[in-house]
């Protein structure tokens, strides 16, 4: 444990000694092996089982109500190959969560160095900034739809005040994604939180080391917070795009994936094909082309994060 | 005699420092006006809510409602069937919490303090699966309880709570279970408990933070909840309240925003409650795992 590489994850206890670990105390086993039961059943029942059916029925075509159709892998050359709907949706889910994601991460990052000078009225602004995530998305969506009406909308009636006439925000199909993307922003106080965290543990040594040496407040911050946060930073990101290229709530509720599909998310896409369709079978293959598309997509990133997270010798990332 | 100069570190800010004061005022500034940001909206949303019909689709916006239309509320709330959708959603939030405190809690501790065969190959395929997309099992779930013939009833919200299903409370519960040392648990062996015991009278006692955190995140999850009850609920009676909201927007006559907006409030009302209530225990979950939930 102690000689391995530094990894994102530091998860394993350090193991106890080798010739215990390999014996398992029977009383013990049993109870382990009986207490993790209820998620070794939830995980066969409602996560394995569904997963392997989910990769047939990709390679079905299946309206519910006749017989499964095998049919091999037309669903995913159709999606691929022949489907514009889907690259629309695919199109507008990746650039979702590759533009607005990392906005969020930097406003939190923002939000969280200014909250940690020594201010007053600290755990009033966290509440209000940690508001919008206690809310659900289906509150959210209807606060904004609301807000981006065009005609009696928030947004546009204090633009007029200025006078400016604002743009359809969810009815133009070349503004419906900058308004998803600005309602992702609202909720960037979150993660807020977690650099807070991350923040006060920075050493303090290295900023006080800084000022010997005449650093200001900007090389301060990028030179020593930015390279002290990356890890928090990367796993929040990832996590954070994982969870964009699943929204579903927003577009339904606000927009039904218009105007023009522009607004159509690929969960969108996929609740559709299943449930308004009932094409079961292409949903599913859509179920599973999102899937290997977040998988590669970790994958990648966890791979080249070690070009830019920086770990410290100790393993304490998390 | 002398008086002695209190130490002011180079750091420190001091008052008559115009450059330090500013950079304050800017700070809070900007913090303020991130907070008014973050609080327009809600303050729109009551807004609306107590608009008469005919003052909501006024242009420019006004803030004050005039006059105020407190019967938007009973209006909202009986128009539909309010009252049903909010016990529905009420059963459901609380059986499956109990659910998932109960079995996320017993398997983090079966992670965190048992040795058994398999045990951290299981961990790595339960941090898996916490990345897993749901869609990915949406639809073959929603196939077998159809099958098994649960459809618009409450089972499919409720029962995979008791499997442990949400992957991130286990791993949660079982960070904050290996913090206790396990000395504890040798030593209550030795007074002959057997595992369950010492998980029931030791360590869950010991460990009501770490439970009051997951049960306030998981409630929270679930009273917002939308994808699976829109699956599986399809009879207006049996609605949960997050489902419900949807009806409000486009009937016949358009969407009744002042209505719908009274909706929302109500149903935002016991969220922010119990967050500013229970901020500790929800700030607690944000540290102990370094993830949102």
């Amino acid at each position: 444990m102690q000689s391995s590489p530094p990894r994102a994850f530091s998860l394993f206890h350090r193991s106890r000694p080798r010739q215990r670990a390999q014996h398992y105390r029977r009383s013990e086993a049993i109870a382990g092996l009986l207490m993790a039961s209820p998620w070794m059943i939830g995980f066969l029942v409602f996560v394995a089982g569904p997963m392997i059916y989910s990769l047939y029925l990709s390679m079905t075509r299946w309206d519910l109500f006749t017989p499964p159709q095998w049919i091999g892998l037309d669903n995913f050359t159709t999606l691929l190959t022949d489907d514009p709907t889907f690259f629309q949706a695919l199109k507008i889910t990746t650039i979702y969560a590759f533009i607005g994601v990392p906005l969020q991460v930097g406003l939190g990052l923002v939000l969280a160095t200014l909250l940690n000078q020594k201010i007053r009225f600290l755990s009033l602004f966290r509440s209000i900034y940690y508001l919008p995530s206690v809310i659900g998305g289906i509150s959210v969506a209807i606060m904004f739809r609301w807000i981006f009406g065009t005609q009696f909308g928030l947004i546009n009636g204090m633009l007029s005040g200025l006078g400016i006439q604002g743009p359809s925000w969810l009815g133009d199909p070349s503004w419906v994604m900058v308004s998803f993307v600005l309602m992702s922003l609202w909720g960037s106080g979150a993660s807020m939180l977690i650099y807070l965290g991350a923040l006060q543990s920075i050493p303090t040594e290295l900023y006080e080391a800084a000022d010997v040496d005449g650093a200001g407040t900007l090389a301060k911050f990028f030179r020593i917070t930015i390279p002290m946060m990356t890890p928090v930073i990367f796993f929040n990101m990832v996590m954070g795009i994982i969870h964009a290229l699943q929204e579903f709530v927003l577009p339904f509720v606000m927009t039904s994936g218009g105007p023009a599909d522009a607004s159509l998310f690929l969960v969108l896409y996929l609740y559709r094909n299943a449930f308004q369709f009932f094409q079961m079978g292409y949903a599913s293959a859509i179920a599973w082309l999102l899937f290997i598309y977040i998988l590669l997509l970790t994958l990648l990133v966890v791979r080249s994060s070690s070009a830019w997270v920086y770990y410290e010798g100790s393993v304490r990332g998390r | 005699m002398q008086t002695v100069q209190p130490i002011r570190l180079p750091s420190t800010p001091a008052v008559r420092d115009w450059s330090a004061l500013l950079k304050r005022a800017g700070i809070y500034a900007a913090l303020l006006l991130g907070a008014v940001v973050v609080v327009i909206p809600f303050a729109w949303t009551v807004s609306t809510s107590l608009k008469t019909p005919q003052e909501v689709f006024t242009f420019p916006p006004r803030w004050i409602p005039d006059p105020v239309a407190w019967s938007n509320y009973p209006e909202a709330l009986s128009s539909q069937p309010f009252g049903r959708w909010l016990l529905n959603t009420l059963l459901v939030v609380l059986v499956s919490t109990f659910g998932t405190v109960a079995s996320c809690s017993m398997v983090a501790f079966a992670f965190a303090r048992l040795r058994w065969p398999g045990r951290d190959i299981c961990f790595l395929i339960l941090l898996a699966t916490m990345m897993l997309p749901d869609q990915v099992t949406i639809i073959p779930t929603f196939i077998l309880f159809r099958e098994l013939g649960w459809v618009n009833t409450f089972l499919p919200l409720i029962v995979p709570a008791f499997f442990a299903r949400n992957a991130f409370y286990v791993f949660l519960l079982r960070q904050f279970f290996m913090t206790i040392p396990l000395d504890l648990d040798d030593a209550a062996r030795l007074d002959g408990a057997g595992s369950f015991q010492v998980y029931l009278y030791m360590i869950l006692p010991m460990s009501k933070p770490a439970l009051a955190v997951t049960a306030l995140m998981f409630a929270q999850f679930k009273w917002n909840e939308f994808l699976a009850p829109l699956i599986f609920l399809n009879n207006s009676e049996m609605y949960t309240v997050a489902l419900g909201l949807r009806s409000f927007v486009g009937q016949e006559y358009g969407t009744d925003w002042h209505l719908m907006m009274a909706a929302n409030i109500v149903f935002m009302i016991p969220l922010i409650l119990i967050f500013f209530f229970a901020q500790k225990y929800f700030i607690q979950g944000v540290v102990i795992t370094g993830v949102k939930g």
